[in-house]
């Protein structure tokens, strides 16, 4: 047993608070390399992934219009990119004319600067917050703490995570990561409030939870949230949530502070008969989740009295620039391609470096930060792995209620983050695909560059190669490589060719 | 001002992001509203005619959008069978459901309530219903609108009353929509327990009729509630109720 004197018992995971909530830690590969070699967390997501996954098939099998619901999500999201500058002009439009104020922000600083002045002008000094994707990416709690604000997460799994000090690794379960007793562990060590005896029945910790969180709902002059959706004809902005901690927020306190990236607009109330039947069932693997809210600006005598929208750009629109990768765009959220994904179920969201993990991530990541800029690192930067944080295997695009093809972005970006480099070929990467470019436009090269491979395969023994020396290693450091066969394609081709023209009198 | 503000700024990227590709040249939706048909000036890229199948286009590429799916019906009867896959879905996620006919519904409500303590109703619920439990001595708190219930009696509450707006079959949903009889959106969320009012005429069959019935209001705030509020956040094990209401009864009133 270790025993460390003057340090809590309680290590944040990472260990680190990151810089920037978009790009943190090592690049991919090296991450992988530790989250891998964490066993427990592994079982964790092993186990969690599995169980939404059936309970999203078994839930989307009940209806008999899934695949039209899906064509219509993809067709409304494609749709609303398409007319994004009219859309936000007419949402705009409609929250001010039911008593909300719009804001604008260009980036993550100016949508923490306007929220903070916001938090002030109401003369709060303490802040409930519902789990916001958007106020995650802008490291919205940092900055308010910094700014001597206390902002309070009452969602349960954000409420661990930030008592943890961690970083969420999930889009839905943030604190997937820990399990029932760490989770006991956490809330007796900073919880403050934890009661004597607490178990670590997941009941019990819920309970303790809400103890803890009555009183700050009950005197909170602010709340702050994210926008599921907002709807340009009519102002109206809606939160999808299970525990009630959004209804708190959005019901109690006399102002709300919402913060959405601008891609969460849509066009009429009509369009929320396809989300609201998309959004649950793909998310929580739920026909519907327990409680939705919405509302329109300021509803005199009922809710919040004072309504702010804070429309976040934060490199939404360099990933709009690209027609490909646009399509990240239509993200809804639901975490789907997360419980999918043979890479996320082993490495887990930490290895990302990103509050956007999983496939999503793995595309949207890159494009917010902007991968292939002029300014930017080329395929040198630790987004740029992301895009091959994947095997391709295509369950995200399956599973995807918007119909996002994400194996093909994927693929779009690893292009572009390789061109981004000033000279390509001087990579290992470019060096390589030269080399196979002159062997493979050539059918005389090629036939020679393979009867050559043939050589190493007689050779080498068994089927499997471990090890390469360099430069061969960069591929084998992360891969098996199979063993050449002991004859090509080609001379095996030709020679049946030969002994089937004998028999049957058929050649060509 | 050298800068251009926020909004400014932010618009203006957007609409160059959209003229780099050419997908804001795309006409908006017809007078009709909706999405516009027929032909999209989308760029099919060099080298074909502009006569792509459809099968090969880019699936993201904007375009009308297709309304495959079952559309609101607000016409289709309310059947049994409708009635009984709404009990069955609210009781799939743990809401307690009475079905009673007209005459029984008195005697529901007094034994759903009886036990709870001080009940919170809305200023505009109906006048047999409030008799019903007054008739038994149940101590109400009534949110008049100019003299408003405070968070510290609705916390204090031990149920509320209220009617609802619309009830949807497939999912098991019941939908507040804040009118007089069933109140701020705040009384049906710090009492423990809600006892929530469905009259069988409510009750559509899917999301779309809903939300075709709602948008005749879309300004009114609203409330979607399927089962008491719930947590998966620890190991993914389901614990009901942790800051909405632990306990949601529905009452069916079947004609």
């Amino acid at each position: 047993m270790s025993v460390d004197l003057g340090m809590p018992g309680v290590r944040s995971q990472p260990a680190a608070t990151p810089h920037d909530p978009l790009r943190w830690g090592p690049s991919f590969p090296d991450a992988a390399r530790g989250t891998l070699a964490n066993t427990q967390m592994r079982a964790n997501l092993r186990h969690a992934t599995h169980t939404i996954r059936d309970k999203r098939l078994a839930v989307t099998a009940e209806l008999p219009d899934w695949e039209a619901l899906r064509d219509a999500g993809s067709a409304i999201k494609a749709d609303v990119m398409a007319r994004l500058p009219e859309l936000l002009e007419r949402l705009e439009e409609s929250v001010t004319a039911r008593g909300g104020v719009v804001h604008w922000a260009r980036d993550a600083a100016e949508a923490n600067r306007i929220i903070t002045d916001l938090v002030r002008a109401a003369g709060a000094r303490e802040v409930v917050k519902i789990k916001s994707m958007a106020t995650q990416e802008t490291g919205l709690n940092e900055h308010l703490e910094a700014e001597g604000i206390e902002a309070a997460e009452t969602d349960l799994a954000e409420l661990i995570v930030q008592l943890a000090g961690d970083q969420s690794s999930h889009i839905l379960v943030p604190a997937i990561h820990r399990n029932r007793e760490e989770i006991r562990e956490i809330f007796t060590e900073r919880m403050g409030d934890a009661p004597e005896g607490l178990t670590s029945e997941p009941r019990d910790l819920a309970m303790a939870a809400r103890a803890h969180l009555r009183a700050r709902f009950l005197r909170a002059d602010v709340a702050i949230s994210g926008a599921n959706l907002a709807i340009a004809d009519t102002g109206t902005v809606a939160v999808v949530e299970s525990e009630g901690n959004g209804r708190m927020c959005l019901t109690l306190p006399r102002t709300l502070i919402t913060l959405m990236g601008i891609e969460k607009v849509l066009p009429s109330f009509a369009d929320l008969e396809v989300f609201l039947q998309l959004l649950p069932r793909s998310s929580t693997g739920e026909r519907m989740n327990p409680y939705t809210s919405m509302w329109t600006g300021v509803t005199p005598g009922d809710g919040p009295q004072e309504f702010h929208l804070v429309l976040l750009d934060n490199g939404r629109t360099k990933a709009l620039a690209d027609e490909v990768g646009r399509s990240a765009l239509h993200c809804i959220r639901c975490s789907a391609c997360l419980n999918v994904c043979p890479v996320y179920e082993r490495t887990s969201g930490h290895a990302y470096g990103s509050v956007y993990p999983g496939p999503i991530g793995a595309i949207l990541t890159p494009q917010l930060l902007g991968l292939g800029e002029a300014h930017g690192a080329g395929s040198h930067d630790v987004t740029a792995t992301l895009p091959f944080a994947s095997s391709l295997c295509g369950a995200c695009y399956d599973a995807c209620p918007v119909k996002i093809d994400i194996p093909s972005a994927l693929v779009h970006l690893r292009e572009k983050g390789v061109h981004a480099d000033a000279h390509p070929s001087l990579t290992p990467m470019g060096a390589g695909m030269a080399v196979a470019a002159a062997a493979m436009t050539s059918g005389t090269r090629f036939r020679w560059a393979t009867r050559l491979l043939t050589l190493a395969g007689r050779v080498i023994p068994g089927t499997r190669i471990r090890r390469l020396p360099f430069p061969g290693s960069l591929w084998t450091r992360s891969r098996d490589l199979p063993v050449p066969p002991t004859q090509t394609f080609q001379d095996w081709f030709a020679s049946r060719e030969r002994d089937a023209g004998r028999g049957t009198g058929e050649g060509a | 001002m050298s800068a251009p503000d926020a909004r400014t700024e932010v618009l203006a990227r957007v609409r160059a992001a959209l003229a780099t590709t050419g997908a804001a040249t795309r006409p908006g939706p017809g007078p009709g509203g909706g999405a516009s048909a027929g032909p999209l000036p989308h760029d099919d890229g060099p080298g074909t005619d502009g006569h792509v199948p459809a099968d090969l286009r880019d699936p993201h590429a904007p375009g009308p959008v297709p309304r495959e799916y079952r559309r609101a019906d607000r016409s289709a009867p309310v059947t049994p069978g409708r009635l009984d896959l709404f009990v069955e879905r609210l009781e799939d996620y743990r809401a307690r459901v009475v079905r009673v006919d007209e005459g029984g519904l008195r005697a529901a409500l007094v034994a759903e309530l009886r036990d709870a303590g001080p009940v919170a109703v809305p200023p505009g619920l109906p006048g047999p219903w409030v008799q019903a439990l007054q008739e038994e001595g149940l101590e109400l708190l009534v949110d008049h609108p100019d003299r408003p219930l405070t968070p510290a009696q609705l916390d204090g509450a031990g149920a509320v009353l209220t009617a609802a707006r619309v009830g949807i079959a497939e999912t098991g949903t019941v939908v507040l929509d804040a009118e007089p009889d069933q109140g701020r959106r705040v009384l049906t969320l710090l009492p423990d327990r809600h006892v929530c009012v469905v009259l069988a005429a409510q009750v559509v069959a899917d999301v779309p009729t809903a939300v075709d019935l709602l948008g005749e209001h879309p300004e009114r705030p609203m409330t979607w509630i399927s089962g008491p509020s719930a947590t998966s956040d620890i190991e993914l094990v389901r614990v009901e109720g942790v800051h909405g209401p632990r306990d949601l009864r529905v009452l069916v009133v079947e004609a």
